[in-house]
């Protein structure tokens, strides 16, 4: 119907272009307009057929008398999570186990994406390092990391890290309420006194805008911008007569109590996430460095410079250019890929959500399409972002006029 | 930046459709209301009774369509050779008995407990005979209707003998391991909170996983329907180094379940189970259900299809119970040869003896 309709509008356009000369035809025969127009017919019909898609879906749930609707989000979820960074109890609704599910998708992301730019720099300028045997070690690390599939990594993380570390009772323990052991990493907490946090977070802002005084008013380097930057937290700590405390973590019974528990299914995630995409990162770096033209090295050296001035201030700054765009796909992935956490147990979206909420409630539509919304506003988040910097980096022409 | 418009409108657009659409309490769609269906769609409101039901699609195609689960011993597991062994397996096995006069004409399809209820609404399988309880939410929201219970069963917890522990409320602050997407998940919560306790859970999908972070020490207990752990501690390094607690923290009615909305389908399903319990009431089992048919006891009779015609009023063969019993057995039969006492389970009828007997196997009357 739609597909006849259609083609007698085109129809009807064209025969009006054909036949007349007054404005409407014209306008008609405008490729701008006409342009516009198509593009306009073209986004009637996804935005029809994707309408007729939801509703057919709600009418056959019906039919199958399934439950539709997203009124579940307010129902108690009923489950324990073992990781969250928000109040949650199983006495808390599916909306709170949904934010649950996000937070902790973004946390591992956040910190994967993090360590593996730095894993990537590192190995990636290893890799083209005139010591052999380094070269030759990145070189290792690059192919074999790329060729293992990442769900085994995954799986050798987890049980790699569950098998070598001690139980609890034996812990290991540098001393000062950090301890290692088969239940995850436990470090202390710091409690601030009631209303000390806030100016804390004041002092420590202060300090940036110290620090950026510093160097850029006064010129001044290294340990001298630290010192200056450390004063504003350090006065206010002293005014207030050092308002924190620490919260250790101990063992009682079964389990640590206090302090800060990172447990081992997140250390593995992050471990496995950070260490394959640092090594696809590895290999990004390097051919951005080597695509930067000999000349400017030879140049560089030619003035004297020492080789880390002129990685940092040389070469690096032109291979950015060609690093960031492949960059950001390794982002993505990184992103996409932290829902395997499903399968060593940490409780990411996927888990949380797409998984023990789905199989509570069986609402399979709603809970998968919030599932999928939240990773595309993630990817897209970070694709902006990313191409907000690489438009940033961009040759910018001089203007010559 | 611009080439990301597209997909943010895209996903924009359709994001507010899908909210509006499901709305609480939204119509769908203003001309579709569920009352005012034209008369067309109101008969295809559950497609397959339109179509002659599911018994007719499962004859059609020759073979019957069953979910089980991925390989729990004694319910349904794949022996050495591959072939699928259990009661949740001989339950399909006696269907396809009845309706075809086969018990061989089954297809299994393994499922996790997360995938189990997706593949029935999906109609991927034409039962899921899984471990699975029977609940108000799954028999409700879920689309699904339960035809009975196959196995009475209830949650336990297993830990290991020297962690010197003999009864659920001495794990305060443990760590629990455990299948995601189960009452398991939910029936933990509530003991550990009823009980003022605290505890930590570890959620996998696969029971494998669970399996091997317990062995791991990942967890101090592993919690499931207690067959579940009976089953599962033979598949640890050291079998005797783990001990089941014995409080039974819920009840667990494990039992087939199918789509809701065709009743002759779910009838079928119902009285094969009930005609397995009978035939062990009346003393009816594989090895003398021939001789039986000479009996002189009308309920006998009538099982065996002698007298009278209940087959048909099922849409099956005359012969379905004969069928059932004979290449399959009666439930006791089934019960001692997958989970009894001479299978590396040992489990003891308990409540699943029959009601004569103490238990709460009861058939309804087949007459
Ligand atoms: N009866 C419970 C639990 C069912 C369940 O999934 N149990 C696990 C542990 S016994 C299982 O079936 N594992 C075998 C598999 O993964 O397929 C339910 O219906 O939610």
């Amino acid at each position: 119907m739609i597909k006849s309709w259609l083609s007698s509008v085109i129809g009807l356009s064209s025969a009006i272009g054909l036949s007349g000369d007054n404005a409407l035809a014209r306008s008609f025969q405008d490729p701008r307009i006409r342009g516009w127009l198509m593009q306009a017919a073209v986004l009637l019909l996804v935005a029809l057929g994707i309408f007729e898609l939801v509703q057919n879906t709600v009418l056959n749930l019906q039919k199958a008398n399934i439950a539709s609707g997203f009124g579940f989000l307010e129902n108690p979820a009923g489950f324990a999570i073992n990781f969250s960074l928000i109040e949650y109890s199983a006495q808390s609704d599916f909306l709170r186990a949904f934010f649950v599910g996000v937070l902790n998708t973004l946390l591992v992301a956040v910190l994967g994406i993090v360590l593996a730019t730095l894993i990537g720099f590192s190995v990636g300028i290893a890799r083209l390092s005139p010591n052999w045997l380094v070269a030759r070690l990145a070189g290792l690390f690059i192919e074999t990391l790329r060729n293992i599939p990442l769900l085994l990594q995954l799986f050798f993380w987890y049980f790699v890290v569950l098998q070598l570390l001690p139980s609890q009772a034996e812990s290991l323990t540098p001393g000062g309420g950090i301890f290692l052991n088969n239940r995850g990493l436990f470090v202390p907490r710091i409690l601030w006194e009631a209303g000390t946090f806030a100016p804390f977070c004041a002092a420590l802002f202060a300090s940036l805008v110290l620090a950026f005084f510093a160097r850029k008013k006064f010129a001044l380097e290294g340990w001298k911008v630290l010192a200056i930057a450390a004063l504003p937290p350090l006065l206010l700590l002293l005014v207030l007569g050092w308002p924190l405390s620490l919260d250790m973590p101990v063992l009682e019974g079964f389990g640590f109590q206090g302090g800060i528990s990172l447990i081992p299914e997140f250390i593995a995630l992050l471990l496995a996430l950070s260490i394959y995409t640092g090594a696809f990162v590895a290999e990004n770096v390097r051919s951005g460095v080597q695509a930067v033209p000999k000349g400017q090295v030879e140049a560089a050296k030619a003035l004297g410079l020492p080789s880390g001035l002129i990685m940092r201030k040389i070469i690096l700054p032109q291979a950015m250019r060609v690093i960031v765009p492949p960059l950001t796909s390794q982002y993505l992935n990184l992103t996409k890929n932290s829902s395997l956490a499903v399968a060593i147990a940490y409780p990411d979206l996927v888990l949380v959500f797409a998984n023990t909420a789905l199989s509570q409630v069986g609402q399979a539509v709603e809970i998968i399409a919030m599932t999928m919304v939240v990773y595309l506003l993630i990817s897209l988040g970070t694709s902006l972002f990313m191409n907000w910097y690489n438009a940033r980096l961009a040759l910018k022409e001089r203007g010559v006029a | 930046m611009r080439n990301q418009a597209p997909a943010l409108i895209f996903g924009i657009v359709f994001g507010a459709l899908l909210v509006y659409l499901f709305l609480p309490g939204a119509p769908s769609g203003p001309a579709r209301d569920a009352q005012d269906l034209s008369k067309a769609e109101q008969e295809n409101l559950a497609p397959e009774a339109a179509r002659g039901g599911t018994l007719r699609v499962v004859r059609d195609r020759g073979e019957l369509l069953c979910g089980v689960s991925q390989g729990l011993p004694g319910f349904s597991n794949p022996d050495d050779k591959g072939d699928w062994r259990g009661i949740d397996v001989d339950v399909c096995r006696a269907m396809a008995a009845a309706i075809f006069g086969d018990a061989s004409k089954v297809r299994f399809r393994a499922l996790s407990a997360k995938e189990r209820f997706t593949a029935l609404q999906a109609g991927e399988i034409d039962v899921l005979s899984r471990n699975t309880t029977w609940t108000l939410t799954r028999d409700t929201v879920l689309g699904l209707d339960f035809a009975g219970v196959t196995y009475y069963d209830g949650q336990s917890f297993m830990v290991r003998r020297d962690l010197g522990v003999s009864s659920v409320l001495a794990l305060d602050r443990a760590t629990i391991c455990a299948n995601t997407g189960t009452t398991t998940e939910l029936n933990a919560a509530d003991y550990f909170r009823t009980n003022g306790l605290e505890f930590e859970m570890v959620v996998f999908e696969k029971t494998d996983e669970v399996i091997a972070a317990y062995d791991a020490g990942r967890c101090e207990a592993y919690t499931t329907d207690a067959s579940g752990l009976y089953a599962e501690r033979l598949k640890l390094k050291n079998p005797d180094e783990h001990i089941i607690l014995p409080e039974v923290i819920s009840k667990e009615p494990l039992g087939p379940a199918v789509r809701q909305g065709d009743d002759r389908w779910a009838d079928i399903v119902r009285w094969t189970l009930y005609a397995m319990i009978e035939a062990e009431e009346l003393g009816v089992n594989s090895a003398n259900a021939q001789e039986m048919k000479k009996s002189d006891n009308p309920a006998i009779r009538r099982l065996l299809g002698v007298e009278n015609s209940y087959g048909q009023n099922l849409g099956l063969r005359g012969d379905w119970a004969f069928q059932i019993i004979t290449q399959v057995g009666n439930y006791g039969e089934i019960f001692e040869r997958n989970v009894g006492k001479n299978t590396p389970l040992g489990i003891p009828r308990g409540l699943n003896a029959l009601w004569t007997k103490g238990g709460l196997m009861y058939a309804m009357p087949v007459r």
